[in-house]
């Protein structure tokens, strides 16, 4: 019901360590969020895929930060303790060296969730054209 | 018009749209909703306070600052029961009334009475908890939301432990999107703009609106042609109903809160599919007391195209409550005053 709410257009970036500069852009990130009504417990998000320009970004690259808690998204299941409350912005991380070209990109966002009132997979997706600016 | 006690109010449901987006935050719900009189409030813990299930007492004392601000009463939360919380297995029955136990807490902090069971509840979660609803003096009310109705078989499941514990802690809460007599048009617009195919988006209109057989109807659109966005309406088709408003006459003594779905108020002041001026009568004649509490679901129809505007929406549903509940009534009087 909030697909189209999925990818925030703005915090789209690449990010560095320590330096910031741009021989130590570590990956990037993008903000995201459920497109569902409500806030819901981190395991049942079953799955969130990511494609860029394309190609699938592999889930063990995947970190995905809500109010401050940084959780691998493969690890997402045991999460018992943490919500992603209802249209809170995460912040999801691909750990990739060097980063992604300053420019355009498409990125596709794909959730799975688990919903107990659902007898089938709920979730949604949304794609975007997001512009990855200078560091 | 006869004499009821009939009180009017908002699920904070119907903000979803803004509330997601940040535009309009709990303390702007409750300001505009007294604007127009929806003194009643219901609002889903989990959607809009942050935290949930741990709630600040600092939350709770401005909750309450603000109640007294703007002259509203807490009168319901929603709460859901995540029996799927697990990858592996389901909650336990002891493990979702423990769930409910939570919820009933979070309720009695806000100082309402009603909550709403979601519907997916099952009967003996629900006299599992019955008890600590007593203690507390909440209700615990089961929806009964479509495609559900009272000769169901779930819901007769649920009469059945009603019926034999007789405690005052359970009851229904309906929600009118039992009673769609026309299917709604912001839904098939949806799908015509979305690039549905003409002639059976007019076959699943027509068979919803003349009561007609649902069952088959998805399997006959995809018979004839139909992909995703037909079969997907077809399916909605599905799950709206239509039921005479009567049905609810024999259950009114379980019945303490009515959740007033809608879809579509349109320029006229009127809900395009929901027969309210059918639907409020049955209530005034059962003798119902209790709150109709808006719940807008349109938002999901019209994003993609349209600014959504909850606020007019339910501005406009309560406009149109005030003239069917006429005026006189002690609710009404405050809210001229207010």
């Amino acid at each position: 019901m909030f697909d189209k709410y999925i990818i925030v257009t703005e915090g789209f970036r690449n990010t560095t360590t320590d330096g910031g500069t741009p021989d130590t852009v570590s990956g990037y990130e993008l903000g995201i969020r459920l497109p569902y009504y409500r806030g819901l417990g981190l395991s049942m998000v079953e799955s969130i895929d990511l494609i860029v320009d394309g190609t699938p970004v592999p889930a063990e690259s995947l970190t995905l930060t809500v109010h401050g808690n940084s959780y691998a998204v493969t690890d997402l299941a045991t999460v018992f303790d943490d919500r992603w409350e209802m249209g809170e912005i995460a912040t999801l991380r691909v750990a990739q060296p060097g980063g992604l070209a300053p420019g355009s990109h498409d990125i596709s966002v794909a959730q799975r969730l688990r919903i107990s009132y659902m007898p089938v997979p709920g979730g949604g997706r949304d794609a975007k054209t997001l512009e990855l600016p200078e560091l | 018009m006869a004499v009821h006690a009939i009180k009017r109010g908002v699920s904070f449901y119907s903000y979803q749209e803004e509330y997601f987006l940040g535009q309009l935050g709990i303390e702007d719900c409750i300001r505009e909703s007294a604007g127009f009189g929806a003194l009643g409030i219901e609002i889903i813990p989990e959607q809009m306070m942050r935290g949930y299930p741990h709630i600040t007492d600092d939350f709770y004392r401005q909750w309450h600052g603000w109640m007294d601000k703007y002259g509203t009463t807490p009168v319901a939360s929603d709460l859901f029961i995540d029996t799927k919380k697990f990858p592996d297995r389901w909650l336990t029955v002891q493990e979702q009334v423990e769930s409910v136990e939570r919820d009933l807490e979070i309720a009695h902090r806000l100082g309402v009475t009603e909550i709403r069971a979601i519907i997916n509840t099952p009967p003996e979660v629900m006299e599992g908890a019955a008890p600590r609803a007593e203690q507390l003096g909440l209700r615990l009310l089961l929806e009964v939301h479509a495609p559900f109705h009272y000769e169901h078989p779930w819901i007769l499941r649920h009469l059945e432990v009603m019926h034999r514990l007789q405690s005052p802690a359970l009851g229904f809460m309906p929600d009118m999107g039992t009673y769609v007599e026309r299917f709604p048009r912001v839904v098939t617009d949806h799908a015509r703009r979305q690039g549905g195919r003409e002639d059976l988006l007019d076959l699943i209109v027509a068979t919803y609106d003349a009561h007609g057989d649902v069952h088959g109807l998805m399997d006959t659109v995809y018979y004839m042609g139909g992909g995703p966005i037909e079969t997907g309406m077809a399916r909605q088709a599905t799950h709206y109903t239509w039921n005479d408003p009567r049905n609810m006459l024999p259950y009114m003594p379980y019945i303490h809160h009515i959740q007033a779905k809608f879809y579509e108020m349109t320029d006229e002041g009127v809900e395009y599919s929901i027969p309210y001026d059918k639907i409020i009568p049955v209530l005034i004649e059962g003798g119902y007391s209790g709150y109709l509490s808006s719940e807008y679901e349109g938002n999901r129809h019209i994003q993609d195209a349209f600014p959504v505007d909850s606020l007019e929406q339910v501005r406009r549903q309560h406009s149109m409550f005030q003239r069917l509940l006429g005026t006189g009534t002690e609710t009404d009087t405050d809210t001229a005053k207010a």
